[in-house]
């Protein structure tokens, strides 16, 4: 099962390759990792989507906790929280068919950011199905590139998010 | 007044109290070797970066200290890792100091650099990059304390060389402060009485201890636990000690080379009790088969460990110790049978009768495991014993009954050829007056043989008994089982002559050829006040048994 896990981290020298090299390691799967500094000075915030097994989940967790610049790691998965990402991309538009992208990504509240005569570049935030669906429609009109931020996410109150 | 990083280095270590540290000089590091040189701190140095640190470790494995090896950038810190790995596989605490290239070179490839941080990381439990000489005295603070505590392991301080040039006013501080990091002592008490209850209730109970029991200084709680209420206890290799092996209620080693007795218990017991071992792949073999009817309790500090192999039905994460003290007070309050499971105890004695460990002895041949026992009638069991890796790792776990913790050094985790030596001198240092012995192979002796010249210098009484069969024994073991005798590359066809080499280097060298020989070269050697090399030539295709194939279940044993 798919779980986002969101890991509070000292933000020193090397802690970014504890945390990737603890997944590579032992194996652990890595579907997204972000990662920026937190409102704390000295502390980052890093989420993770990962995948497994609750046996592999659980000593995913565990191995986190156990490193040592690692302060805090909650599973978001099964507790009310929100989660956004953000999508660049890159879509054919020639006189066919601009209007359509436009109606598209305004259906979806997407920004054009960039425009040239042979493609928009819209941006786009949401959960990961919002983005995923917008791709799936500028697919048929073609998507020159696309960049995506990968998942950040927060739990909704303290209390919920223990459950 | 300001000190140079390199006088603080010093100053610091001696705050922490060490007065002994191993290692190997270079250039990154020239400056602490020219502090060292008039300080109090007796530094060992070895002849290779690997023998330093498994040095450190065999003092701290040993000693229970930590452990310190000190050697310089590039090549000096790459030869660490083995060493470094291998405690970290063993959770013994040694803090390895490496010197790294001044700061405004880091990345640049330049003469002897390597990014040994980096390399490090997946090996130590943590590790250190210091940027500014402020940080220096912090640093070995909390390396200190993270080496020793918790679940203890291997910490690397890489040292730039302007660092350790840099002055700045030494301050050592008098505790640490590390947010992030709170091992969890006390096991829960609702878990513990859960756990007591469950054993009472058992009928067949087994104890299964590892090498958490001796970190945590558990050995004599653990056995007070398990005569009060009369449960089998087998350990794993890393807990030989940890129980005393001339008790009644010893079954022996578990696992791949585990005795008959233990397996079996392990295979039909209704509740194990595991504390501080983690359930390693040599210990379950078939893992849906391990202790396929009991219910698990597990006890261990390191929340990890916990349901990772194997799934527990009662985890304790805690101190071994502290948590063996509450399961004793707990039992004040209970009424524990005088002699319990009497039956499950007379069927461990039936298999115990059926199947004892043993080997066919020769008058023809040397048997290892003859050496290993006359190793232990003569020493009276009171030696510390290191191993190398492999076959006689082995006969050096089955045959040698240790009756005390800290007693039996083995690269457990990792098996490191290589390590038993250089183990050896560690444990020498830290007990000058203990005898101190060496069961190699062959084989493994010649990883790291040039440390004669080290146990020469400083007079180091160790000796070495080489169990020599002219072949990599074990790998040659399972060619014989599993590969239809196809000695690929495990024949030594070349070796040296062992005696001389010894006497190359200013030891003493003695041989053993027939069995008659080896009470003489053993008590010969126990007599010399200098290191001993003792060459046993022994029968060369024996093999060690029991033996659990790779992937069988523990039940499924060849037998000697």
């Amino acid at each position: 099962m798919r779980h986002v896990i969101s890991v509070l981290v000292e933000n020193e020298f090397g802690a970014l390759s504890r945390i990737a090299g603890l997944f590579s390691g032992r194996g652990f799967n890595i579907g997204s990792l972000c990662v920026a500094e937190t409102a704390a000075p000295n502390l980052s915030e890093m989420t993770i989507v990962t995948r497994g097994s609750d046996e592999i989940i659980e000593q995913i967790i565990k191995q986190l906790r156990k490193l040592v610049p690692v302060r805090k790691v909650t599973d978001l998965t099964g507790t009310d929280f929100i989660d956004r990402e953000m999508v660049l991309v890159k879509v054919k538009a020639n006189t066919a068919t601009r209007a359509e992208v436009l109606r598209i990504a305004d259906i979806f509240r997407g920004k054009v950011v960039d425009v040239s005569p042979t493609s928009y570049t819209v941006e786009l935030t949401g959960d990961e199905k919002k983005v995923d669906a917008i791709i799936e429609l500028f697919k048929p009109i073609g998507v020159l590139e696309l960049v995506r931020t990968g998942k950040v996410a927060i739990s909704r109150t303290t209390k919920t998010a223990r459950r | 007044m300001k000190l140079t990083g390199a006088e603080i280095f010093v100053q610091s270590l001696l705050k922490e109290g060490v007065d002994t540290i191993f290692g190997f000089p270079g250039g990154s590091v020239i400056h602490i070797y020219d502090q060292l040189f008039n300080s109090s701190i007796r530094h060992y140095l070895t002849r290779h970066e690997q023998a330093a640190v498994h040095a450190a470790y065999g003092y701290a494995r040993s000693s229970g200290k930590v452990g310190v090896a000190l050697v310089t950038s590039g090549p000096g810190a790459t030869n660490t890792v083995t060493g470094i790995a291998t405690a970290y596989m063993d959770s013994i605490p040694i803090v390895v100091f490496s010197g790294q290239v001044p700061t405004a070179l880091i990345g640049n490839d330049a003469f002897q650099e390597a990014d040994i941080v980096g390399i490090t990381r997946p090996c130590t439990k943590h590790n250190y990059l210091v940027q500014d000489v402020k940080e220096l005295p912090r640093i070995i603070k909390e390396a200190f304390h993270l080496a020793a505590s918790g679940r203890p392991g291997p910490i690397l301080i890489d040292m730039p060389k302007d660092v350790l040039m840099a002055s700045a006013p030494f301050n050592y501080p008098d505790k640490y402060k590390m947010r992030s990091y709170k091992p969890t002592m006390e096991g829960h008490p609702k878990q513990i009485s859960k756990a007591l209850n469950e054993i009472l209730k058992a009928k067949r109970p087994v104890i299964y201890a590892g090498g958490g029991v001796i970190l945590s200084g558990a050995a004599k709680e653990l056995t007070k636990f398990a005569k009060k209420l009369n449960i089998p206890v087998t350990t794993t290799l890393m807990g030989l000690g940890g129980f005393p092996g001339t008790d009644p209620l010893f079954m022996g080693m578990l696992g791949m080379h585990g005795t008959y007795t233990a397996n079996m218990a392990i295979s039909d017991c209704d509740l194990l009790l595991a504390i501080g071992a983690r359930f390693d792949d040599r210990v379950t073999g078939k893992i849906s088969e391990f202790a396929k009817h009991a219910q698990i309790v597990h006890i261990d500090i390191d929340p990890t460990s916990i349901s990772k192999n194997v799934r527990v039905d009662i985890p304790i994460v805690g101190d071994v110790k502290r948590v063996l003290n509450k399961l004793l007070d707990l039992m004040k309050m209970e009424k524990i049978p005088v002699k319990g499971y009497k039956e499950w105890n007379k069927t461990v004695q039936d298999w115990e009768r059926a199947h004892a460990l043993g080997y066919k002895p020769s008058k023809k041949k040397i048997k290892p495991q003859f050496v290993v026992e006359k190793l232990f009638e003569l020493t009276k069991g009171k030696a510390i014993i290191t191993t190398e890796v492999g076959q006689n790792q082995m006969w050096a776990a089955q045959f040698y009954r240790y009756k005390d913790p800290r007693a039996f050094l083995t690269s457990g985790g990792l098996g490191t050829m290589g390590y038993g030596f250089p183990a050896a001198i560690g444990a020498q240092v830290a007990f000058p007056d203990k005898t101190v012995i060496d069961i190699a192979g062959d084989g493994s002796i010649q990883m790291n043989i040039q440390e004669l010249a080290t146990v020469k210098q400083y007079r180091l009484p160790v000796k070495i008994a080489i169990l020599n069969n002219g072949f990599l024994g074990m790998v040659r073991q399972w060619q014989e089982l599993f590969f239809n005798k196809r000695y690929a590359s495990t024949c030594l066809e070349v070796a040296p002559d062992f005696v001389k080499l010894a006497e190359a280097y200013g030891v003493v060298g003695l041989r053993a050829d027939r069995p008659e020989d080896v009470e003489g070269v053993i008590k010969e050697a126990l007599k010399t006040k200098h290191a001993v090399v003792m060459d046993f030539h022994v029968d060369r295709e024996e093999n060690v048994y029991p033996m659990v194939p790779a992937g069988a279940s523990l039940k499924e044993m060849l037998l000697v």
